[in-house]
């Protein structure tokens, strides 16, 4: 191939990876009233727009909720079940592993669906509650996965050799287990963090009055409103994430677990 | 044997419907340094682990110290266990690393700090403490995981293959250590190997093993002079065994009249209880390699291969060239089939 051809390939890739990104970032710029790209001069009011409006706050609060806790509920699901798959030989493993996993092969609109008609309407769940559960289950593959890698690179005599020590197989697993694998959970929050932060098809189909997600929040108000403030809104998220990602990479090479 | 300190009593250990090691019995006398050998998949791991309490008995009783402790969980047992790769915990210091067992006891922490101490001292590694393990070399490691097992005080110190990962002048300055610090601290030590000189080294009394069973066992003397069986002989470096037809000895390649009557069914030379240069048999040179106070010839005979070592004083035979070798009566160790 010739150097010509791969400098082209290469800059398709990168225009196509960074210019949405950029786009949005200049769309949110605009000094005029409609989404339009390129922007109709430059001003920052629209960035400070999204802070004024009330219903995003509300749905920020309550995509950081789910994004924090949901994950963390995953984690708390997910280290031992990861735990236990990785170190007893327990029947039919492999197709547990399977199951954990499937909420990244199902597509998200489906388990939207299926939650609202036979969960949330029969049980009369609470919006905020059923959007919980979701996250949780949404992120709870993630979590196995990258606890199970980090896992994986502990050998189990470390274990053995605190239990002779005198360690309780809790006590192993708290002291010397835990501070072993946890640039892997921290790893695994981050991923659970985003995902469940962007995640939308299965939200979508989880709203009610005044309880969004942010995303879906974002979708509304675009239906209504066709300001550029939710291109300076995602342009905002999108700093937010990439600020995580860089500081977790800058602490624990987060892209070895990923 | 009523004064042993560990009593290992028709131990039976499986993994699943897989038994490793069927039906043991050993004895371990209070303060000795005895040596579980044999080839990798005989099951010395195998016993080590059920003798920590890592592994339970599918049957039999592991008496401690006058005690039952056949059903005592691995952490209640006060033994130690020393892991042929260390397992030593990265993320804490060295210091930590020794201090952890100690930490567990709740003791105070003067007397963590002093016994902590007093262990790295004792292998050496004084000035180490704030190194994590992963910024220690091999050696050091080895000391480290001995220090954090030490200052336990164990009734019985268990070390699987402790030397197995170190390189070769190591592992001899390492034996040195061992040997001293088990001379010192009078802790009653099992330790495994697959390498029969270490064994004969370092152990007061060595247990020889074959598939899950004691082949023998007796002191380094007796197993190195008087190994009963092919295996035994075998790995005490008898490397001619043959077996005994009347006044001939076959092997798969032939016969060989020995001109006595042999009264074992095997027999069995070392390579320097071979003659060289007279002797009623002959054989030709196919290898010969200069070992500093001797030689050690590989001969073709009727037999096959035969080892000798020559003492340096015998004219070398240069390869290729028909020798008379003699496999003497008095050299010969008779062995049970
Ligand atoms: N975890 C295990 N599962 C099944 N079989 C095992 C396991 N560990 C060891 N074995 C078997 O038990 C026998 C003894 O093994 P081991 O005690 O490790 O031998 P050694 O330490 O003498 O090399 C071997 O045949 C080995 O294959
Ligand atoms: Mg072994």
């Amino acid at each position: 191939m010739s150097r010509l051809m791969i400098w082209l390939i290469l800059g398709v890739t990168l225009t196509f990876l960074i210019g949405p990104f950029l786009i949005v970032i200049f769309a949110g710029m605009s000094a005029g009233e409609a989404l339009a790209f390129p922007p109709q001069g430059l001003s920052l009011k629209w960035y400070a727009k999204v802070f004024t409006v009330e219903s995003f706050r509300a749905s920020f609060a309550l995509s950081m909720f789910l994004a924090i806790f949901g994950t963390l509920a995953a984690l708390l699901i997910g280290i031992p079940a990861a735990y236990a798959l990785n170190r007893y030989d327990i029947p039919g493993a492999e197709t547990i592993r399977t199951i954990v996993a499937a909420p990244i092969i199902v597509p998200g609109i489906i388990v939207g669906l299926a939650l609202l008609r036979y969960f949330v309407v029969p049980l009369n769940v609470a919006i905020t509650v059923a959007l919980f559960v979701t996250h949780t289950a949404l992120v709870l593959p993630y979590a196995v996965r990258v606890v199970s890698s980090s896992l994986n690179n502990l050998r189990a005599d470390m274990e053995e050799a605190a239990v002779i020590l005198g360690c309780t197989r809790l006590q192993a697993f708290t002291k010397v287990v835990l501070p072993n694998i946890r640039g892997g959970i921290l790893a695994a929050f981050i991923l659970g963090f985003v995902t469940s932060f962007n995640e939308v098809p299965a939200s979508l189909f989880l709203s009610g009055p005044g309880v969004r997600t942010l995303p879906i929040d974002m979708l509304s108000y675009m239906e209504i409103t066709f300001d550029p403030s939710v291109a300076a809104l995602s342009a905002l998220l999108a700093f937010m994430s990439v600020a995580i990602v860089f500081i977790a990479e800058r602490l624990l090479g987060f892209s070895r677990y990923v | 044997m009523s004064d042993a300190f560990v009593s290992l009593t028709d131990l039976t250990l499986s993994y699943g419907q897989t038994v490793a090691v069927p039906n043991l019995n050993l004895d371990i006398v209070e303060g000795e340094l005895i040596a579980l050998l044999g080839p990798s998949g005989c099951g010395k791991t195998t016993t080590m682990r059920a003798i920590a309490g890592l592994m339970p008995p599918a049957q039999g009783r592991i008496v401690i110290d006058g005690a039952d402790v056949t059903r005592v969980p691995a952490n209640k047992r006060g033994i130690g266990l020393v892991f042929q790769s260390y397992a030593l915990f990265p993320h804490l210091s060295a210091f930590e690393n020794v201090a952890f067992g100690l930490r567990l006891q709740k003791l105070p922490q003067a007397q963590i700090r002093a016994k902590t101490e007093a262990g790295m001292a004792t292998v050496g590694l004084t000035g180490f403490e704030a190194r994590k393990p992963g910024e220690m070399s091999g050696g050091q490691q080895q000391r480290l995981a001995l220090a954090r097992s030490l200052v336990m005080q164990p009734k019985v110190l268990l070390l699987d293959e402790p030397l197995s990962n170190l390189d070769a002048r190591l592992r001899l300055e390492m034996r040195n250590e061992l040997q001293r610090v088990q001379k010192e601290t009078g802790i009653t030590m099992v330790f495994v190997t697959h390498d029969q000189s270490e064994a004969l080294a370092l152990a007061d009394r060595i247990v020889l093993m074959k598939d899950g069973k004691i082949e023998q066992l007796g002191t380094p003397a007796e197993l190195y002079a008087r190994p009963d069986t092919a295996f035994a002989a075998d790995f005490m470096g008898f490397e001619n065994i043959f077996r005994v037809e009347g006044d001939a000895l076959v092997s798969d390649s032939g016969r060989l009249p020995l001109g006595y009557q042999a009264s074992a069914q095997i027999l069995a030379w070392r390579p320097g209880g071979v003659g060289v240069g007279a002797g009623p048999h002959r054989g030709r040179v196919i290898a010969s390699s200069f070992a500093g106070g001797h030689r050690e010839y590989v001969l073709d005979s009727a037999l096959g291969q035969i080892k000798a070592d020559a003492p340096i004083d015998v004219p070398e035979v240069p390869i290729g060239q028909d020798v008379a070798f003699d496999l003497p009566q008095d050299t010969a160790r008779p062995l049970a089939a």
